[in-house]
């Protein structure tokens, strides 16, 4: 439970990181630390996003799992690390 | 194991059981060569034949009914809790979380998880892994592609009897959006279930108008303010001006009154340079010009009569069809007229006879387009008749540069925003010019077939790529235009002024020597005027004398010879030779009396 938390202030603490949601394999936001509407929009959202772009990586090739998705808009970067139950979100803007 | 199936059927169900024999073969007919039947035939010569044991098939296009598609948002709730957990109850919810955070599969994933984002994190801090390396390289310069243009979109008249596209105007925030006019210009050919509706097209979406505009009376012309987006202004078919804003709908906001606007279809209408942002000004056929206040369109606030001889008499007027403004100039503008004139006037001249500068002749038809070259604004396009003219506002006697007579009327132009040399024309067979004067002056530089029906309008996006067209039967096409002619090339506005410099001289070299010769003509007829006068009083005395001189001659031969042929006795040839003497010298004669004449 303390590693846990001090991941997160680790990540936290790095350059440019805006914020970070731990979406559960339902979608329900576990931990957050952003408001809650963008936090449920961003869970919402980017749970179907990565349910797409796992089956389409599992489609292409079965033995292939998908093990990071990063988008880049012009304003700041999603990443997410997906796992078996839970994946990681992360909102940051890069500072080049 | 054997996998077996086991079924039963009568005997007496199979049918009467085939009993089957050998037989010896036995010939039932043998058709023996006919020679005799083989002369009918001609013995064609051998060729390669080659076939193909296949089955016919044949190639069939269908088209399927068009698909529409609508895209919407959805509204995202939350959800995912599991039953007993209610999503509102924060004490609920609070509950559900710290329970997960026990959990054992949620430690570990997060923290192998958190891990592998450390990594990226980083990566991203230290690298900007998504450089741009393409930016520095310059762009190669053009190797000369073809010119070419492409269609993009073509928004039709969603109505079932289609009018013609009049007016087009581009949103000036970016043009994302385009206004089109709708109205059916043809004489009384306006039936009552058409509708007088104009619409906005988001250029993204051909399918359905994205706004749409009720005026009383269809619009023949329509404007964005360039000041504010979400102002519009239209001039209809009735006379009446209407001015829109598209935040309150498709009504108009307010719209002139019937007995202070035009008397005739307003066929332009521009938005000027004011303070305020609220002044437009609008042209008709009836000859008048006026001026508006869009907040205030009960009445006008300025009046002109374009009348040539400067009365302000409005039954003498031209009808105008055409305005031109330059925000550069805002104190002149111009308006092409339906006699093919360009009137050139003076907004604040000090009395109502001085507003109206000068005149150009130009055009055996109406001028329906003017606009003056953004970049060279003394030099102004017309467009009228089968021609396209170019005009220095110097020379008034003719156009400085003019393109030869086309095979359609041409019914609209304008110049490229962004490069001076290049302007675009719609002609009547549905075909869009563009010329470039820099590179070939005689034919376009490029010729593209539009549409099958005639094309009234045509209006080009401010970046200078994207070309808008309106059609007669109502479809506004959306066209391309490849980066050649779309972007500034280099010395291309000196060696444009430079070319507009020597036509301008060569016209005033013409206009002065033209000059010349009228006044040597005007002074050598006045003086010969008055020796001319006696002469020809001689010449014609003389002349009488000759001609009777001419008839007793005549008359004596021919007496002579009847009296002649009494004593002779009647014979053919001399009838004939004395036929043909008188003959030739008649026509002598003739031929020298019109010799005097000619000098007159």
């Amino acid at each position: 439970m303390a590693e846990v938390e001090e991941t997160l202030k680790r990540i936290q603490g790095q350059n440019g990181v805006q914020g970070i949601i731990i979406v559960n394999s339902e979608g329900i936001p576990v931990k957050t630390t952003l408001d809650n509407p963008s936090t449920v929009q961003y869970a919402g959202l980017i749970h179907q996003l990565v349910m797409k772009a796992r089956s389409t990586i599992r489609d292409i090739d079965p033995q292939n799992d998908l093990t990071f998705l990063r988008i880049r808009s012009k304003k700041n970067e999603i990443m997410i690390a997906p796992d078996k139950d839970y994946f990681l979100i992360v909102i940051q803007n890069p500072s080049d | 194991m054997e996998i077996v199936h086991v079924y039963r059927k009568l005997r007496s169900k199979f049918g009467r059981q085939s009993l089957f024999s050998d037989r010896p073969a036995e010939l039932l007919v043998d058709v023996h060569t006919d020679q005799s039947l083989g002369h009918q035939f001609i013995q064609k010569s051998q060729r390669d034949q080659d076939l193909q044991a296949c089955r016919d098939m044949s190639e069939h296009q269908v088209n399927t009914k068009r698909f529409e598609s609508d895209s919407c948002g959805l509204n995202h709730e939350e959800g995912g809790w599991p039953k007993d957990v209610n999503p509102q109850e924060m004490e609920q919810t609070i509950r559900f979380r710290k329970k997960v955070e026990k959990d054992e599969i949620y430690i570990n994933g997060i923290l192998q998880l958190g891990s592998v984002m450390d990594h990226c994190i980083r990566q991203n801090n230290a690298v900007d892994i998504y450089p741009d390396y393409c930016e520095d390289q310059d762009q190669e310069e053009d190797y000369q592609e073809p010119p070419s243009a492409k269609t993009i979109n073509v928004f039709r008249d969603p109505n079932e009897l289609k009018r013609t596209v009049t007016g087009l105007s581009w949103h000036p925030d970016g043009g994302r959006k385009l206004a089109a006019a709708y109205c059916c210009l043809e004489f009384q050919k306006t039936s009552r279930d058409m509708s007088p509706d104009s619409y906005i097209w988001d250029i993204e979406n051909p399918n359905r108008p994205e706004m749409t505009l009720k005026p009383a009376s269809p619009l023949v012309c329509l404007e964005y303010n360039p000041k504010d987006c979400h102002t519009l202004v239209g001039g209809s078919y009735n006379g009446q001006i209407a001015y829109w804003d598209t935040r309150r709908g498709s009504q108009p906001v307010e719209v002139s009154s019937v007995e202070h606007s035009h008397r005739d279809p307003v066929y332009k209408i521009i938005w000027l340079q004011s303070k305020t942002g609220t002044d437009a000004f609008s042209a008709s056929t009836d000859g008048q010009v006026l001026w508006w206040d869009v907040r205030r369109l009960s009445e006008p606030t300025e009046r002109l009569v374009l009348d040539p001889n400067r009365e302000g008499n409005l039954d003498r007027a031209l009808g105008a069809i055409s305005l031109d403004f330059e925000s550069t100039m805002p104190t002149k503008f111009m308006v092409g007229t339906e006699e093919g004139l360009v009137v050139s006037c003076n907004r604040k001249a000090k009395t109502p006879s001085e507003k109206i500068v000068c005149t150009y002749d130009g055009h055996q038809g109406p001028v329906y387009a003017l606009q003056r070259n953004p970049f060279f604004p003394k030099n102004f396009l017309t467009v009228g008749d089968w021609t396209a003219r170019i005009w220095s506002e110097d020379i008034k006697e003719s156009s400085i540069m003019w393109t030869k007579y086309q095979m359609s009327y041409l019914t609209d132009a304008c110049w490229s925003p962004v490069r001076p040399s290049v302007f675009f024309t719609v002609k009547m067979d549905g075909i869009l010019d563009v010329w470039d004067i820099l590179f070939k002056q005689n034919d376009p530089t490029l010729s593209l077939k539009v549409c099958d029906e005639a094309l009234y309008s045509l209006r080009l996006h401010e970046t200078g790529r994207l070309v808008a067209c309106g059609s007669q039967r109502g479809g506004a096409t959306l066209l391309e235009i490849n980066s050649g002619l779309s972007t500034l090339q280099k010395n291309e506005k000196s060696l444009l002024a430079a070319m507009f410099e020597r036509e301008t001289k060569r016209e005033k070299i013409l206009e002065a020597r033209q000059r010349e010769i009228r006044l040597k003509e005007r002074s050598r007829s006045e003086q010969s005027r008055d020796e001319d006068g006696g002469r020809e009083d001689q010449n014609q005395n003389q002349l009488m004398v000759r001609a009777e001189d001419h008839f007793y001659l005549v008359t004596e031969t021919e007496t002579k010879r009847r009296r002649d042929n009494q004593i002779r006795g009647p014979g053919p040839e001399p009838e004939s030779d004395s036929e043909r003497e008188p003959g030739p010298e008649p026509e002598s004669e003739l031929e020298s009396r019109p010799g005097p004449a000619a000098v007159f």
